[in-house]
């Protein structure tokens, strides 16, 4: 039943609000490596069910999620793990850069600071190092480590996120519109660093973007009133959907 | 305050509120005269204010005569004897004639609401510069009298003498002697009590706001949060009794029993039941900062892996940290003019320790203690009073005025 | 570095401290709110626990002889003799004719201690002055016990301590267990405390004048502090120009609601006493004082109400053709009304609790009659509080306590109604 390449399989996924049920049974696989994009017009669940597989969503009061899903063949909502194991293996990044309130250097070192990944002062150098070179920043901050990283551009602060999240060396790396707030040049630059994360981490993408959906994912699915309507590979998505209602929302008819 | 002057008050009041009525209903006559004059439709154009502008404008001008009229009779000496019976004709001479002066001015040209609201402006501008004034009364009243006892006793002698003892000045020989007047024990103990103080308040001020912003649930919060508002609302007095009857005689029964011998009075004492007063102030100012920690940050850390304690210590608490000092700046402006508390537990005999277990005595204790009772405004004794307000006013106005741009700032960047 | 770092055992042993961290912050956040609210609890029970019983007092009622040989032998009936009367014999007549087997001047003089001596003479002669013609009668009257005899049946005063460590001797108490046995003595509702003013005599001081003070005081303050208040506000939030004059206003009012309530004591004191010749302890300087203390906090209050009515509403009423001034007055101004009663309330609130400030303006005065106008000196609750809490007997405490205890339902009504306000307010929104 299981798909046996899946880092994730969702089996009958439903979320609730309080009384609101936002998401309706979702099943869903999603393979290791690659991009995997999730589209649908807003407040169709797609970011909810992006926030389960790291459980952010135990942070909102009121919140609850049934089903079953499976991380490595792992149930992620078993009582037993412990969600901040979790979100070390599952980072995230999100909608709006995020940069904490203290020095570049500082940014990427939290994560490794605080589960204790390096031993020594050379190798956490190391690791902010390779963090910052993988998210295509090195070059541009290396000479100002120690400022705020408050201070940089909006397309570098959420480079610097995403540097900050693949220094505690996720599998999965999820991404809820991470270029909602970028300008088009810095948007092409994430593009392309996506593009390149995908050879090592299993990167899921809420995006608005159909376009950045078809550039970017191997992967598509379509959510439509908290329901998954179609998910199939990219290209078939877009050129070919089996279902109306992609359709008309890929042709702009729906959104 | 006798009682014509209150009848007199009554009267304006009276005449007030005939000028508004009759103008208005004047204006209301008019306005339908016009209208049928001119077949029922009059051209909006025509007609500037509503009738009631016509009244309020009459009212105003009738409050501002008659008010001229009321000071100048007090000034004059009229609300006694036989100065009574002119004040009140001229009175209602000045208040019945610019009703009818005002009536005259009626029409539909005259621009009543302008005027009105003009007046309204003016007086807004007045009432808002009343804050100004006050700042500048306090400043000038604490100078003047300051500047008068510095006259008797140097400046340098009061701000940095190790010798308090202004009681003794009272004995002619004794007056301006140097070193009488040596304020630094007195600074020393309001020192000691604020660090007492905020060594409860801080932390304990700080971690409410953090388990009732990050950890507490909605219920919980529904509960505590107005208990603890409620320490706040109660008088520094009440604190003070309670420090007298209840706190300063355990604090003496604690030690004692670990055999110390402490007297009743003592900076502990006052320091801690001043630290309780002020904890809802630093928890709910240290809340309103911590709230505005934008919760993305959280979220950041959280994706990360970062436990509660994490996130709140290494990330909330990093970006919150400058609206926290400002908090805790204003908390010990509080700290140091604080007066019942001390007054009621700390003592009134300087003493230069560094032992919370001693009395000690603070700056506003000893105002208190110099101004009540008989008070000569010339001798030093009572003028030291003043400066000892001075420097309390500049220092509490310098941490508030860092405290609040801080806070402003901070505020203005998330 | 391996992928799997957190399924490691360093990684779990890790995660343990991590946890264990955190449980203890937890913990701390706990305790802190456990203190505070054990320190509300312990101030409240302390308060509590000795001011209740000042609420009740103990009381004999008797049969007091007025006879006309005592108190005028000439029969005139002239008011102003039978003002300086000597009541007291008659009172001490009456209180010997319950032990006549008592007949030693300084037994009959313990005896005489029973009784409030000023409360029962002042009684009698205020009925004997309103009604000259009771003069030759009984009459049965309720009149206050001493202050020990009260403590005594309030078991504040021990019967096992020894006697001469206590201010009641041996035989008063038999006295005493005999009267109350007799049903002379007996505990009735405190109403002295509400209808007296200050006294010397713990059981015939009250907070009448000290209440009526505070009103005054507080009438005053919200007359002059609220259009002050007010109007400030609206001057500051709707027409003032953003300009370096406008923003020094705004820091002067944010910083007056933080300047230490002492400083304004010594301008009251500075400006109303000696620059202006008012005179001293009056409620009207007090309500100035406390005006310019608290109107900053109404200001504010108002401010934030005036900023939480959306922006709509008056751009709104303009597009009708309503003037600025007008859409402010007529419509902004009602919506936020219930935010500016929040802020007043808790403006007066913090007005009623002000002890420092009328302290420097000379209220301590020891005012013995109920103030009838707001330039006659008068005092205040929480000095009268402050006044009291000096005095170390037992019974001034129990009645400080009491103080305390009117003061602080009238400060939590006052509160609450404004929390209560402000709660349905942020529902409504």
């Amino acid at each position: 039943m299981t798909d046996t390449n899946a880092k994730f399989s969702c089996r009958n996924v439903k979320v609730h609000y309080g009384d609101f049920e936002a998401l309706h049974g979702i099943d869903i696989d999603i393979p290791d490596r690659g991009v995997t994009a999730f589209i649908g017009p807003s407040g169709c669940g797609k970011s909810t069910f992006l926030r389960t597989f790291n459980r952010m969503n135990d942070t909102i009061d009121g919140c609850r999620v049934s089903g079953k899903i499976l991380m490595d063949g792992n149930d992620i909502y078993n009582k037993n793990l412990d969600p901040v194991l979790l979100r070390a293996r599952v980072g995230m990044v999100f909608q709006k850069p995020n940069p904490f309130p203290k020095s570049i250097y500082d940014n990427i070192a939290f994560g490794p600071r605080i589960h204790g990944l390096t031993s020594s002062k050379a190798e956490l150098d190391a690791l902010v190092e390779k963090s910052l070179r993988r998210a295509g920043l090195w070059d541009e901050v290396k000479d100002r480590l120690k400022l705020s990283g408050t201070g940089l551009s909006g397309g570098q602060q959420q480079r610097l996120v995403i540097a900050r999240a693949i220094a505690v060396s996720p599998e999965v790396i999820l991404m809820d519109e991470p270029a909602s707030a970028l300008d088009p040049i810095a948007t092409a630059k994430l593009e392309a660093l996506i593009e390149e994360l995908k050879e090592r981490y299993c990167i899921i993408i809420v995006t608005h973007s159909m376009a950045q959906a078809a550039r970017v994912s191997d992967k598509t699915a379509f959510f439509y009133m908290g329901d998954l309507v179609e998910y199939d590979a990219t290209e078939k998505i877009f050129t070919n959907p089996s279902n109306n209602r992609t359709q008309d929302y890929i042709t702009g008819r729906t959104g | 305050m006798n009682q014509i002057t209150v009848y007199m008050l009554m009267l304006i009041c009276a005449l007030v509120v005939a000028g508004f009525v009759y103008n208005r209903s004047q204006a209301l006559t008019k306005f339908r005269q016009m209208r049928a004059e001119a077949g029922g439709k009059l051209e909006l154009s025509s007609w500037h204010s509503q009738a009631s502008y016509h009244g309020y404008f009459t009212g105003w001008l009738v409050i501002f005569v008659t008010f001229t009229v009321f000071i100048a009779g007090l000034l004059l000496g009229a609300q006694s004897g036989g100065g009574v019976i002119p004040w009140v004709a001229v009175m209602i001479i000045a208040g019945v004639g610019t009703i009818f002066l005002c009536g005259k001015k009626i029409s539909g040209g005259f621009r009543a609401r302008t005027y009105v609201e003009r007046f309204v402006h003016g007086l807004l501008i007045v009432l808002s510069i009343i804050a100004v004034l006050t700042t500048l009364g306090i400043i000038l009243s604490l100078l003047f009298e300051s500047l008068r006892f510095f006259k008797s006793v140097p400046f340098m002698d009061f701000l940095f003498g190790f010798q308090w003892s202004p009681q003794t000045a009272l004995r002619a020989d004794q007056v301006g002697q140097s070193g009488s007047f040596g304020a630094i024990p007195v600074f020393a103990g309001t020192f000691l009590i604020m660090l007492v103080a905020m060594a409860i308040a801080g932390p304990i001020g700080l971690m409410i706001a953090i388990y009732l912003t990050e950890y507490a649930s909605a219920g919980v919060r529904k509960w505590v949060k107005p208990a603890i508002e409620i320490l706040a609302g109660v008088p520094t007095v009440v604190y003070g009794f309670f420090a007298l009857l209840t706190f300063a005689p355990f604090v003496r029964g604690f030690a004692e029993s670990f055999g110390f011998s402490v007297p009743t009075q003592s900076a502990l004492a006052a320091g801690v039941v001043m630290g309780v007063m002020i904890i809802p102030f630093v928890s709910s100012l240290s809340s309103d900062v911590i709230n505005a920690v934008p919760q993305t940050l959280r979220d950041g850390a959280f994706a990360l892996g970062a436990t509660e304690s994490e996130t709140m210590k290494q990330v909330v608490f990093t970006a919150a940290l400058p609206g926290i000092i400002g908090a805790f700046m204003l908390a010990i402006s509080r700290a140091i003019g604080e007066t019942m508390i001390v007054y009621m537990a700390a003592g009134k005999a300087a003493n230069l320790t560094a032992n919370p277990f001693e009395a000690v005595t603070t700056v506003t204790v000893q105002i208190v203690a110099l101004l009540t009772g008989d008070s000569d405004f010339d001798s030093p004794k009572t003028l030291v009073a003043f400066a000892l307000g001075l420097v309390l006013f500049v220092i509490t106005l310098l941490l508030n005025v860092v405290a609040l741009t801080v806070v402003r700032r901070y505020r203005a960047k998330y | 570095m391996s992928e799997n770092n957190f399924v490691s055992p360093q990684a779990v042993k890790r995660l343990k401290k991590r946890r264990g961290v955190e449980f203890r912050f937890r913990l701390w956040g706990q305790a802190a709110v456990g203190f505070a609210l054990a320190a509300l609890v312990w101030l409240l029970v302390s308060i509590v626990g000795t001011g209740h019983s000042a609420f009740s007092q103990h009381f004999m009622t008797l049969d007091f002889e007025l006879s006309e040989t005592t108190l005028d032998p000439t029969g005139a009936r002239d008011a102003e003799k039978l003002r300086g009367a000597n009541y007291r014999r008659i009172v001490q007549q009456t209180l010997y004719a319950q032990f006549p087997e008592v007949t030693e001047r300084k037994a009959k003089q313990e005896v005489f201690a029973l009784v409030s001596a000023s409360g029962a003479t002042n009684q009698l002669r205020q009925m004997v002055y309103q009604d000259p013609s009771l003069i030759g009668q009984t009459v049965r009257v309720t009149v206050p016990t001493s202050d020990q005899v009260d403590q005594l049946f309030k078991g504040y005063i021990k019967r096992e301590t020894a006697e001469d460590r206590r201010k009641v001797s041996d035989r008063q108490i038999a006295w005493a267990d005999t009267l109350k046995e007799r049903g002379v003595i007996r505990k009735k509702f405190n109403k002295i405390l509400f209808t007296n003013p200050d006294s010397r005599d713990p059981e015939l001081a009250g907070i009448a004048s000290a209440i009526l003070g505070s009103v005054m005081i507080l009438v005053v303050a919200f007359v002059l502090a609220f259009p002050i208040g007010v109007g400030s506000a609206i001057y500051l939030d709707e027409f003032a120009p953003k300009n370096k004059f406008t923003d020094f206003i705004e820091l002067n009012i944010n910083n007056l609601a933080a300047v230490p309530s002492i400083v304004f004591g010594l301008l009251g004191l500075a400006v109303f006493l000696n620059f202006m010749g008012m005179p001293r302890s009056i409620p009207l300087v007090g309500g100035m004082v406390l005006a310019l203390r608290v109107f900053p906090t109404i200001t504010i209050a108002t401010r934030s109400a005036l900023q939480s009515v959306s922006p709509s509403i008056v751009d709104g009423a303009l597009s009708l053709g309503a003037s600025h001034t007008q859409a402010v007055f007529k419509q902004k101004l009602p919506l936020a009304g219930p935010g500016i009663l929040t802020g007043s309330i808790i403006g007066m609130a913090q007005a009623l609790g002000e002890t420092a400030p009328l302290l420097m303006i000379g209220m301590v005065a020891f005012v013995t009659e109920v103030p009838t106008s707001i330039a006659e000196p008068a005092t205040a609750l929480p000095v009268q509080i402050f006044l009291w809490s000096d005095s170390a007997e037992r019974a001034w405490a129990e009645r400080t306590s009491a103080a305390i205890i009117v003061l602080l339902v009238v400060l939590i009504t006052m509160n609450g109604f404004a929390i209560w306000l402000r709660n349905r307010l942020e529902k409504r929104r």
